[in-house]
């Protein structure tokens, strides 16, 4: 019977949904979508960037071989839309992809799109071509293909030394543009040439970002904006008022915090502001390899004294998600479901019993109310690494751990934490795809750059390939959820919280859906348009 | 009056050598490098590609030969390219210096244009309420920060006219244009004129209390010729000297003001080279604010022989 009104309700809900679609009319074509830029991106190039400030400026610019839908806000391989690809196979042994290619497609500069322009890329991010990227910091996730190759130019095919499934999702990213073979790696981080729906005008670093309609885009019709200009502001507080003023049609995606979200509210009743989860974990990176923290006795009651709740409540007032390695349900696909997740140590609803528990393993390592262990937590000085870097040294307290933040700027954080000149310290790890493949290679694996813990499992890391080379997803999921539960058993990187922020626009901007499993694949902007 | 000069040039010459090296050598003492900070960002390191990318930018030579190849581009009037853009240096500087030099030239003239009558009032009124008022305002004016006070001008502006004096890069009107930068201005420059009033309150109520001010006074001049002729004329020497530092501050200091209403001056954009350690960008821009403010001051110099006949120089 519930499910008989379960499916009414829904029946009712997409007539709604229709009506009001009819009711905004037809997308109207003109205008420029005005946003600002949180920050100056280093250039243009999204191969070459790490940080979304590259993705949602020049999204616009490129078209990938396939895409997540921009209008659905959870990425999913059931999500997944062809772009210059207008078709894929696999395989029989599912290790070759082949995709055939979309004809008639022009680069802005007036050549024509082909299979070789796939090859170039996949080439260059492979480490094969002569021109080498600036930096590369997505090769590991292109480490099964053994070569790419082109069949005349409307076929290209990816060659797997093992199925994955998960390439996919991959080449479906926001950070996966096709580049063109005729442009070097250098002028596309200046002057980015793409298919796709806006053309780029003019960087101006720390000023602004212009991209321009592109006529000749492929899809007949779109976009239906003249363009998008962005004015790069840093002072957040600047960027806020001037959206509330009018200045802007939308906030930089994601970039309003919480307690942020109900100041907009309050000044700019009519905007429409939506929170999403962002994918990025706040986690603590422990250095297991010198004293104290290669005692796992310490670094399991460093876990248990966590009291994620009190994070979520203090720096999202409840709003903020608390999970494994995986974002959690219901936006997370491959998250850990509940029951699963307070099975784990220190994730269980009773922080008393969990701080009991780890003063026990403390003082079997010797520490106790009269002797303390002093620890440096060190952080980058950013404020959404400071702040729960605070509030975890006071937590810490409640285990004999006196901690001293130690604030290291961007530029020595990376290097600090290479050369392991830390004990604890406070991290973000951002995932540009909602697939474990991205996040345990990239983040666990043995020898992996990113695996600042050096934490190295080789029967684990056997459970990494056979959950990869899984095509059937619901058999995918309790291998998936089993790894995240040992990563978080072995304290390999404790995940503290997964946080949202908030998006806002004015109400006539239309057709803009923020991703909710991920932050970095939603801003091609094609079909958004101005109701005014 | 000529040996003074080319001896004031070879000092000049001397002091901006040494500001090459100093900016020069602590700029390397900064831990890490644009290389750094790109790894950093993509949380990836491949010290093969490091390697590469640091040759590529020829921070792997040795200090000497990197200031070396510095100078002689400089010399050359080659400024190098910026890590970050990789466009050529001089085309990323050259555009901001007109917008700082605006915003810095309108906050001088609100600093002086408000600032000097104020002290002269302050001083020949000393003791009364409107000299008690005007201590306070230049108290404030010394003790609100600016990017308090640039918010708070934002903030009400929004709250009162539902609009927003952040930077505008093409005006369409002329009033647009001197909106662009005269709130900000103002925001600085009360801050300047502040300064400005009480250098010039303190100044005249010296010089007020001279012989030859009871003089012209006896002699029945009117207040305003013994105020503004007889005796300001002899106090702005320390005026002029207070000007003239803050307007060499004001070229390479606007940092928060620039941030907060977005301006995309010079200072904003230092700040932000030296965040990314773009070594070209920053030495270049700190050369040339150097230059400004040893321009400033030989300025400043020049102008006490033209405000007080008593001071020539001499051979």
């Amino acid at each position: 019977m519930r499910s008989v009104w379960a499916l009414a309700a829904m029946a009712a809900l997409s007539v709604l949904t229709a009506s009001t679609a009819t009711l905004a009319g037809e997308p109207k074509q003109g205008g420029i979508l005005r946003m600002y830029h949180r920050d100056s991106p280093a250039n243009a190039s999204i191969l070459e960037g790490a940080t979304y400030s590259i993705n949602v400026p020049f999204m616009g610019v490129f078209n990938n071989l396939v895409i997540y839908d921009q209008h659905i806000a959870q990425n999913s391989p059931d999500t997944l839309r062809p772009e210059l690809a207008e078709s894929w196979s696999w395989s029989s042994d599912n290790k070759k992809l082949t995709f055939k290619l979309r004809q008639g497609v022009k680069w802005h500069d007036g050549k024509p799109f082909t299979s070789a322009d796939v090859k170039c890329t996949f080439d260059l991010l492979m480490g094969k071509s002569q021109q080498k990227l600036r930096q590369n910091p997505r090769k590991t996730w292109y480490s099964e293909v053994n070569d790419v190759t082109t069949s005349g130019d409307v076929e290209v095919s990816f060659d797997l030394k093992r199925p994955q499934p998960s390439l996919l999702a991959m080449l479906a990213s926001g950070y996966t543009p096709i580049y063109p073979c005729h442009v070097s790696p250098a002028d596309m981080r200046t002057h980015p040439i793409g298919t796709g729906p806006f053309k780029f005008v003019e960087f101006k670093a720390n000023e602004s970002i212009k991209l321009t309609r592109n006529p000749d885009y492929w899809k007949k019709g779109l976009p239906h904006l003249d363009g998008v200009e962005y004015t790069i502001i840093t002072n957040r507080s600047t960027a806020i008022l001037a959206f509330v003023a009018g200045k802007f049609d939308m906030t930089f995606p994601t970039h309003i915090t919480i307690p942020l979200l109900k100041d907009v509210k309050s000044q700019a009743p009519n905007a429409v502001c939506v929170v999403e989860p962002t994918n990025v974990s706040t986690n603590i990176i422990v250095n297991s390899t010198s004293a104290p923290f290669d005692n796992i006795d310490i670094r399991r009651a460093m876990s248990l004294a966590l009291d994620r709740k009190a994070f979520v409540d203090i720096l999202f007032e409840g709003q903020a998600d608390i999970g494994g390695t995986m974002l959690p349900p219901p936006q997370g696909i491959w998250g850990m479901p509940r029951d699963k997740l307070e099975t784990i140590p220190g994730y269980g609803r009773d922080v008393n019993a969990n701080r009991e528990q780890a003063r026990k393993l403390m003082q079997k390592a010797g520490y106790g109310p009269d002797k303390h262990l002093a620890v440096k937590v060190s952080t980058r000085n950013l404020a959404e690494y400071r702040d729960p870097a605070v509030i975890l040294i006071d937590q810490l307290k409640s285990i004999y751990i006196d901690g001293e933040l130690d604030v290291v700027e961007t530029a020595n954080w990376f290097p600090k934490v290479a050369r392991k000149d830390y004990m604890l310290g406070l991290n973000l790890t951002g995932n540009s795809v909602d697939d474990p493949d991205q996040s345990f290679y990239e983040n666990y694996s043995c020898g992996s750059e990113r695996n600042y813990t050096n934490y190295c499992n080789k029967e684990i890391e056997k459970l990494f390939d056979v959950q990869s080379q899984e095509t059937d997803a619901s058999k995918r999921k309790p291998l998936v959820w089993d790894i995240d539960k040992k990563l978080q058993e072995d304290v390999a990187r404790p995940i503290i919280f997964h946080a949202r922020a908030g998006t806002c626009w004015q109400p006539y901007v239309k057709g803009v859906t923020i991703m909710s499993n991920s932050s970095y694949n939603g801003f091609r902007y094609e079909d958004v348009w101005l109701d005014k | 009056m000529f040996a003074y000069l080319v001896r004031r040039l070879f000092l000049m010459l001397v002091t901006l050598f040494g500001i090459s090296v100093v900016i020069f050598f602590l700029l390397r003492i900064v831990p890490g490098n644009i290389v750094d900070i790109l790894f950093a960002a993509a949380g990836y390191v491949d010290p093969a590609d490091k390697a590469d990318l640091e040759k590529q930018l020829g921070i792997d030579q040795p200090l000497v030969a990197q200031y070396l190849h510095w100078i002689g581009g400089l010399l050359r009037g080659d400024f190098g390219y910026s890590y970050v853009s990789e466009k050529p240096a001089l085309q990323e500087i050259l555009p901001r210096i007109p917008i700082t030099a605006r915003l810095a030239g309108l906050a001088l003239l609100f600093s002086a244009s408000i600032g000097i009558p104020l002290g002269v009032i302050s001083a020949v009124k000393q003791g009364t309420k409107l000299d008690y008022a005007l201590r306070v305002v230049s108290l404030s004016g010394l003790s609100l920060p600016s990017f308090w006070l640039g918010l708070l001008i934002l903030t009400a502006s929004v709250a009162m006219f539902g609009q927003m004096p952040i930077f505008n890069p093409n005006p369409q009107t002329w009033l647009e244009a001197f909106a662009t930068y005269a709130v900000p201005a103002a925001a600085v420059g009360f801050r300047s004129a502040a300064l400005t009033m009480r250098i010039t309150r303190s100044s005249m109520l010296e010089v007020l209390r001279q012989d030859y001010i009871r003089t012209a006074r006896a002699k029945g001049a009117s207040d305003a010729a013994v105020n503004y002729h007889h005796a300001l004329k002899n106090a702005i020497l320390p005026v002029i000297t207070v000007i003239g530092i803050e307007a060499a501050f004001l070229i390479g200091g606007l940092i928060v003001t620039e941030t907060v209403f977005n301006i995309p001056g010079v200072a904003r954009f230092l700040v932000e080279a030296i965040r990314w350690r773009d070594y070209p960008i920053v030495q270049n821009l700190v050369m040339f604010i150097a230059v400004v403010v040893v321009f400033a001051n030989f300025t400043v110099d020049m102008l006490y022989a033209v405000f007080d006949p008593r001071i020539r120089y001499t051979d």
